[in-house]
């Protein structure tokens, strides 16, 4: 993990000797893109986009400077995923105590302060930097790591082979390219000291600050150690965080210490040695982040002998998203990764009983466990509403904000804590990793000026084990009447042979920040046709969602690369009268 | 024979692939290329380059950020025969900054020989490319 202190040691450390220019691989982790959303996704019909990779190719042409090979390498690398790159990240500060940071001199004014350090922060101060040239950029963060991306968390991390993992947190991708879950290394960020002083500006991260007080009036906002700092554009992107039962609650101290509300990297460290050393662990909660860590968990038990157990209120996993017969199929899957689904399970006590505890489920039913990861959900961070008198929405949470996140004039709210204007499908507060990074970009175009509304849809993914793996877009709420369309599923057809074919990188990368790509899809001969087995019928298809006849949510169900039309089919917001023709459009039979 | 069934609010449809073969009856809006909108690409309806383009990952922004933008635009501007001969400087500038973060931009010996093969490689398709294409 990056301590910042360690971050600003490294990054005042001056810079080793080098021998020749030398054309290689850019090792950027710009990739990073907070934008991770589909590495498969092939960006068809996109404007400009195919010309521009062959424009890149042009800059090759300055054979007499590294540097041009440099461009050309990584955006050659770009074709093909874009997380190509090996990062020779270096090893991780040792843990210090956060008071270290305590005695950096924060600068009493910035002209961009980000308030929360995650994903939404992370790609504002990004988008912020690439418009305006030399922009000083401060995110302020409670957290005391480095801006990093929380997907793999519960997905690749624990599919690693790499025993320190933990430490490292790099995993290696299906397709054998490593990467790390930070955004960029600590060189990449100025020392907050530095800044107002750094020539051509630069992006400071100060971790383990929490910001208490926000003064709107007075352009100002005050840290929990009194610190006060001024800005002239303010970003809040303070996340969420993560809900309790109250059964647990209530419950008392030798529960919650057998308790992990999973989200950060502490949680994920915390979580894999558990998974060592106890015999069951307990899933409370049905959606992604519960089911994907049973999945993730459930695959640990067939090799270690942990019990993983998952319940929930729902009748299936992922039933509050996937219309009752995908659900339910959904939970097969589950099952099959070795966990032991209990649906309809409402948590009505929990207690300890010898040396593990016990949950009484309302309807009788009792579970035996060691541990218990909750999953039921993320409330918003809204603290500063107070202080600075914003709007807190009452239906979905979160501060309120226009179609262009604007809060106030000098105050918008990006990624999981933004209650925003959709103008296509109305109000609405998403809380994916792409949405953060979308709503982040979009945060920074507008405090440069840009005066945009929320307008290029975010998607969201979720793989569940390696089998079964399904891409989304727009509203995706099982109480909306839905149509799907199927078609039988062969081996081509999981999220694992995806990766392989396109040699795209990890799920994990942004869709946004691929640019058209030849993905080279392997020739092989068409599928033989299979007689449909019971159960087995929703191998690969589509899904509508439905609202007044138009379609406002789309699943892609273990099918990739087709997210661009479905984007498009949501932003053009018709009413089509058969949705098998538009199911037409997505191909799903072929590989 | 494709076939559907319905659950409640929810229908199914299970398409066979010669249902699917037959041309689409769905019809999508034509897009707009000038929408100010829409995500652009890396070149603006303007012809001014787009640096927040995703495909440049976090190139224009990271600390070698303005000299690799003051390259690239010398290189997007340039008139000359061999383009971007011209702005030498500008990338010798940037290939410097780039040096004093290797975490960042890390050099490799094994990858200068590939890479020299993808050089040709790549100026050969582009210039297929750019006569199939036009200006993007």
């Amino acid at each position: 993990m990056f301590r910042c202190r360690g971050a600003l040691a490294r990054a005042l450390r001056p810079p080793p000797p080098r021998g020749r220019a030398q054309a290689g691989t850019l090792l950027q982790r710009w990739n990073v893109p907070p934008d991770l959303q589909l590495s498969r996704q092939v960006q068809t019909g996109v404007p400009g986009e195919k010309g521009s990779n062959k424009f890149f190719a042009f800059i090759v042409g300055l054979t007499t400077l590294g540097a041009g090979a440099y461009v050309y390498k990584t955006l050659k690398d770009n074709k093909e995923r874009f997380t190509s790159r090996v990062s020779s990240i270096t090893r991780p500060q040792d843990d210090e105590s956060s008071a270290a940071g305590a005695h950096v001199k924060v600068p009493s004014h910035v002209p961009f302060l980000l308030i929360g350090g995650g994903t939404a922060a992370f790609a504002a101060a990004r988008s912020i930097r690439a418009r305006d040239p030399g922009a000083r950029v401060l995110i302020v963060s409670e957290d005391p790591a480095l801006p990093y991306m929380r997907p793999p968390l519960s997905k690749e991390l624990w599919f690693s082979d790499d025993p320190n993992v933990t430490e490292t947190l790099r995993f290696k991708q299906w397709n054998g390219k490593e990467r790390s879950i930070y955004f960029q290394p600590p060189s990449f960020y100025v020392p907050v000291q530095d800044l107002p002083s750094v020539e051509n500006g630069g992006v400071a991260v100060l971790c383990g600050k929490k910001v208490v007080h926000m003064d709107v009036r007075g352009n100002t906002v005050k840290l929990s150690d009194g610190t006060q700092i001024t800005y002239d554009k303010c970003l809040i992107a303070t996340g969420g965080t993560p809900r309790n039962l109250p059964a647990i609650e209530r419950a008392g101290k030798d529960v919650q210490k057998r308790l992990t509300l999973f989200r950060k990297i502490e949680d994920f460290r915390n979580l894999e040695k558990i998974s060592r050393e106890v015999r069951s662990i307990t899933i409370i909660g049905g959606g992604f982040l519960g089911s994907e860590l049973a999945c993730a968990l459930g695959r640990r038990a067939r090799t270690r002998g942990l019990e993983v157990i998952q319940l929930f209120p729902e009748n299936g996993n992922m039933g509050k998203v996937l219309p009752e017969y995908l659900s339910n199929w959904t939970t097969e899957k589950v099952r099959r990764e070795g966990v032991n689904v209990l649906p309809n399970a409402v948590v009505k006590s929990v207690s300890v009983s010898g040396n593990r505890l016990v949950i009484q489920l309302k309807d009788g039913r009792k579970v035996e466990t060691d541990h218990i990861v909750a999953a039921v959900g993320l409330e918003p961070n809204v603290e500063l509403a107070k202080s600075a008198g914003l709007e807190v929405d009452s239906d979905f949470g979160g501060f309120r904000v226009n179609a262009e996140l604007q809060a106030r004039s000098n105050i918008w709210v990006a990624g999981d804590a933004a209650c925003f204007y959709d103008i296509k499908l109305g109000r609405r507060r998403v809380e994916h990793h792409d949405h953060a990074v979308v709503s982040g970009r979009l945060a920074g175009e507008n405090m440069t000026g840009a005066a945009k509304p929320y307008w290029h849809q975010s998607m969201f993914w979720s793989d569940l084990g390696p089998n079964v793996g399904y891409e989304a877009i727009g509203l995706v709420d099982s109480s909306l009447p839905t149509v799907g369309v199927f078609a039988k599923a062969t081996a081509k057809d999981t999220p694992k042979s995806a990766t392989e074919q396109s040699g795209t990188g990890i799920r994990s990368e942004s869709e946004t920040e691929a640019e058209a790509s030849e993905v080279h899809i392997s020739q092989s001969s068409s599928p033989t046709p299979q007689v449909p087995k019971q159960g087995e019928d929703y191998g690969k298809g589509v899904i509508f969602y439905l609202r007044d006849k138009v379609v406002v949510g789309i699943v892609l169900w273990n099918i990739f690369n087709r997210m661009p039309i479905a984007r498009k089919i949501i932003k053009d917001g018709e009413e089509h009268e058969d949705l098998n023709e538009v199911a037409k459009l997505f191909n799903i039979h072929e590989d | 024979m494709s076939y559907c069934r319905q659950e409640g609010k929810d229908r199914i449809i299970f398409a066979t692939k010669e249902d699917h073969e037959t041309p689409s009856s769905a019809e999508l809006v034509a897009d707009d290329p000038d929408d100010p909108y829409e995500e652009q690409g890396l070149i603006l309806p303007n012809g001014d380059i787009n640096w927040n383009c995703p495909c440049l990952g976090g190139m224009a922004s990271g600390p070698c950020g303005e000299q690799f933008k003051s390259a690239f635009s010398c290189f997007h501007y340039s008139t000359e025969e061999i383009k971007g001969s011209d702005c030498v400087d500008q990338f010798r500038a940037m290939q410097e900054c780039m040096q004093k973060y290797p975490d960042l931009y890390p050099q490799e010996d094994e990858n200068e020989e590939k890479s020299s093969k993808d050089l040709e490689a790549a100026s050969v398709e582009a210039s297929a490319a750019k006569e199939e294409k036009g200006s993007s």
